[in-house]
């Protein structure tokens, strides 16, 4: 793994740094907040289900749990791909719910000051904003931090897309 | 994060669904009063419910709970030592407690301010409280008045054992019940026992406390304060001589080793009642019989040699490697249906806990109605899913409810027809075939068919012409909106909420039905299944996907003709089964599937059956009947329409299992509403 050059020693107080875990769609790199993420999995079998919206795949078996699995480009409103061999199921705790994405690779875990994040950014109209929490830039990174309790409704449909 | 705070919620949950098991037993135990006014061991179990309510909401630091407990048994007490006599007076109080103490639990489990009724009920059970003198005092010392000191001095000793904390006691609310028994002189805590800080055990617990006080209470009453501990601590009360300073050789001694020493010196002279404190906690508290976790140890060593027979099987190939492996195998499949069976067993608690709130209601209502009602309880020891149990309190209380205000005549009218003037409402329970049965019956005066067909065919749900049978008429009853609309004494019996008390039956997949009997009484019967964790199915395919279809709705499977699938305005389809036509179900089309069998002469109908309702689903082949361990889909995700739940597969595949009831109602009006659904949700048009 390619080190971000915004990492520093460990010795950062905790409160003002904090970790990220970003993951790729296409070229375009997102982050969300580590303390989101109960695991990495390969993708595995998604039993789709009836009367879902789109961008919820399915349902999978984590070791014995039911998990609902969502197509992070569907819930973004971007191309569907198709999965290959990079593809990973990031599995993160949103709502009290335990919740498997979908993104084409998971790359690093970031540190950033929280005084490097660019609150509220101006996207420009394009794009519904209010799912960006944040955008962190470091000389060779351009990281959209993503919110996800905005992005994912409490009933895993999509809140804002 | 937060552990401490989650830890905490779940102790507090546990509290709250103690002190209801309490409070029921509370209630129980008056109700059995009536009949036994001065049973010392029914008065006694009301006691132990209610003083184990106080000692816990004590640690929980619910004041307004322990406080109003504590007004409950300073009348309790007097019961008990016969001071005063189960009245028509004190009964009402003692149930108006019940009712205020429920509220007051309610009140702290939803944070919301206690109920107003808690006032006039403290000051009438106060009624009750030794006029003058002493109790008084007593009553007012708890109340942080400290009164004159009356009363002898005693030294109280209390010396925790090291696992005391462990067990998740607070020993300085067992100090504060202590102090409440009187006015306390001196404090002593002896640290002597602990040990160097590098061998200090955090978890373990080495203080001993003494208390010199004085008091009225007998040493008994002072035990009192130990009954939930008394395994887990030793406790010393002896007199002090009057002029005697507290010996500061007392606290230095270390914590007596023959437990029964002390314990003893208060056994002698206290009632039973005060030694017997501990029973109720230990009951509710320990849900699992010891005997069934040891069950469970040894089938889970056998499930480990099965295992290690398998591996030895596979790594050590030899002639008779193949036959090993099965017997193996075998073995293993035989514990493991084993170990499912226990575990499910754990899950089980009898229906009493449901039946238990029913005395009490029939009490009330017979008062307030007017007609005497005697109510027969049997088979409250059937066991049923736990989870179950809270959802079937609604329907019983309505059918009991129903049986006594509608199915019951007023005495008098019994009287006329040579009836006992006591109208009996018999609940019975019990095991069939895999099922729970639940009776609700009553010798009342029965549904009157022709009225019900009168209602029916004036709410148009039937024509004059047409021909039906009794139980069909009886059927209407469950009708939603029938009993509404009708007043219920013009449909002669029963009618408030039937369709409620059936759905919620539904819910739950049992069935229900109906028998009655002009003049001699009307009998519900519900069907339960025992569990809902766990569901008889017939795995069928669809394309790549496997589907559950519960078993209990499953009435055959057949492939088709070609022409026996007719389509109906080029939508719908349905097929002729003797007569009846059944509405087929493309199972494909619910998840978009695209490498399903289309064509029925090449695929199989499986015929299902709900509410009455017939289903034919289109499915490519059907797999086999097995157990499903039904998962929830609502825990992370949400609940969805059709479906039941979910299920994991052998091969580690999530299944879906069917909802046929929910298929059944949906499928009628789902072809118009998935028209305007959006074009997000993928082909929806069956379902």
């Amino acid at each position: 793994m390619n080190t971000a050059r915004a990492i520093t020693p460990a010795a950062a107080p905790v409160n003002e740094r904090n970790q990220y875990l970003s993951f790729a769609l296409g070229d375009d790199e997102y982050a969300i907040d580590i303390l989101r993420v109960q695991e990495i999995l390969c993708i595995c079998p998604i039993t789709p289900l009836p009367q879902t919206p789109h961008h919820v795949r399915g349902v999978m078996n984590l070791r014995g749990a039911v998990v609902p699995v969502v197509d992070m480009r569907a819930a973004l409103g971007l191309n569907s791909e198709e999965y290959g061999k990079f593809t990973v199921i990031m599995v993160l705790s949103v709502h009290e719910r335990t919740i498997g994405f979908v993104v084409d690779r998971v790359s690093d875990v970031l540190s950033f000051d929280a005084s490097a994040i660019e609150r509220s950014p101006d996207l420009g109209g394009r794009v519904d904003a209010s799912v960006v929490s944040g955008i962190a830039r470091t000389q060779d990174r351009f990281v959209v931090m993503l919110d996800l309790e905005r992005l994912i409704g409490a009933d895993v449909g999509v809140g804002v897309a | 994060m937060g552990e401490i705070h989650i830890d905490l919620d779940g102790l507090l949950d546990t509290f709250f669904e103690e002190a209801e098991e309490h409070l029921n037993t509370f209630e129980t135990g008056l109700l059995e009063l009536e009949a036994t006014p001065s049973d010392p061991e029914v008065i006694g179990r009301i006691f132990r419910a209610a003083h184990s309510i106080k000692g816990a909401s004590g640690t929980f630091g619910l004041t307004d709970i322990t406080s109003f407990t504590h007004a409950l048994e300073t009348v309790l007490d007097r019961l008990r030592a016969r001071e005063i006599d189960y009245s028509a007076d004190v009964a009402r109080a003692l149930l108006a407690s019940v009712d205020v103490l429920r509220g007051l639990v309610r009140a702290a489990r939803e944070s919301a301010p206690p109920p107003a009724e808690a006032v006039p009920v403290r000051a009438m059970l106060e009624q009750f409280y030794r006029p003058s003198g002493t109790q008084k005092a007593a009553a007012e010392a708890t109340a942080a008045a400290p009164a004159e000191a009356a009363g002898r001095k005693v030294r109280v000793r209390f010396s925790p054992k090291p696992e005391f904390m462990c067990r998740g006691m607070d020993p300085l609310a067992i100090l504060r019940d202590v102090a409440d028994c009187g006015e306390v002189e001196s404090r002593q805590v002896d640290a002597s026992a602990l040990p160097e800080l590098s061998e200090l055990d955090p978890e373990s617990f080495y203080l001993t406390f003494t208390l010199v006080m004085r008091t009225e209470r007998s040493d008994a009453e002072i035990a009192e304060a130990f009954g939930f501990v008394d395994d887990l601590c030793t406790f010393a009360i002896e007199p002090v001589a009057e002029e005697a300073r507290p010996d500061p050789a007392a606290g230095e001694q270390p914590a007596p080793a023959d437990e029964s020493g002390p314990a003893a010196l208060v056994a002698k002279d206290g009632p039973p009642a005060a030694r017997d404190a501990k029973t109720p906690a230990a009951a509710s508290t320990i849900r699992v019989a010891t005997e069934k976790v040891d069950k469970l140890l040894d089938l889970v060593s056998e499930i480990v040699i099965a295992q290690a027979m398998i591996v030895d099987a596979t790594r050590a190939p030899g002639p008779d490697a193949e036959t090993r492996l099965n017997d193996a195998l075998q073995a293993l499949d035989r514990h493991t249906r084993e170990l499912q069976e226990r575990v499910m067993s754990i899950r089980m608690v009898p229906l009493a806990s449901v039946f238990g709130r029913l005395p009490r209601m029939v009490r009330d209502l017979a008062g307030t109605i007017g007609k005497k009602v005697q109510l027969v309880v049997e088979g409250e020891g059937t066991e049923i899913d736990k989870s179950m149990v809270e959802q079937l309190a609604d329907p019983l209380t309505h059918l009991v409810r129903n049986a006594i205000d509608h199915g019951l005549e007023f005495p008098e009218q019994r009287a006329e027809q040579g009836k006992p003037t006591e109208g009996t409402v018999r609940i019975r329970a019990f095991h069939q075939g895999g099922n729970v049965v639940i009776e609700v019956g009553d010798d009342g005066k029965g549904l009157d068919s022709k009225q019900i067909r009168a209602k029916a065919e004036r709410l148009g749900l039937v024509t004059a012409e047409e021909v039906l049978t009794d139980e069909q008429i009886h059927d209407f009853i469950f009708h939603a909106g029938f009993s509404t609309a009708a007043k219920v004494s013009d449909v002669s019996g029963r009618g408030v909420g039937m369709d409620v008390v059936k759905r919620n039956v539904e819910a739950l997949k049992g069935s229900l039905s109906l028998s009655t009997e002009m003049g001699r009484g009307t009998q519900v019967r519900l069907r339960l299944p025992l569990t809902l964790a766990i569901v008889d199915g017939l795995a069928v395919r669809v394309g790549a996907q496997t589907f559950v279809v519960p078993l209990l709705s499953v009435l055959e499977s057949f492939r088709p003709t070609p022409t026996q699938v007719r389509a109906v305005l080029g939508a719908s389809e349905v097929i002729d089964i003797r007569g009846t036509s059944v509405p087929v179900i493309r199972l494909h089309e619910l998840l978009d599937e695209p490498n399903a069998e289309r064509d029925p002469s090449k695929a199989l109908l499986c015929i299902v059956e709900a509410n009455g309702t017939s289903l034919a689903l289109l499915v490519d082949d059907v797999i086999g009947q097995a157990q499903f361990v039904v998962k929830s889909l609502e825990v992370n995700y949400r609940k969805v329409p059709s479906l039941m739940g979910a299920t994991i597969l052998g091969d580690g595949r999530v299944a879906m299992i069917i909802d046929v009831q929910s298929l059944a109602r949906t499928d009628h009006r789902s072809r118009s509403v998935a028209a305007d659904t959006e074009a997000m949700i993928p082909v929806s048009e069956v379902a």
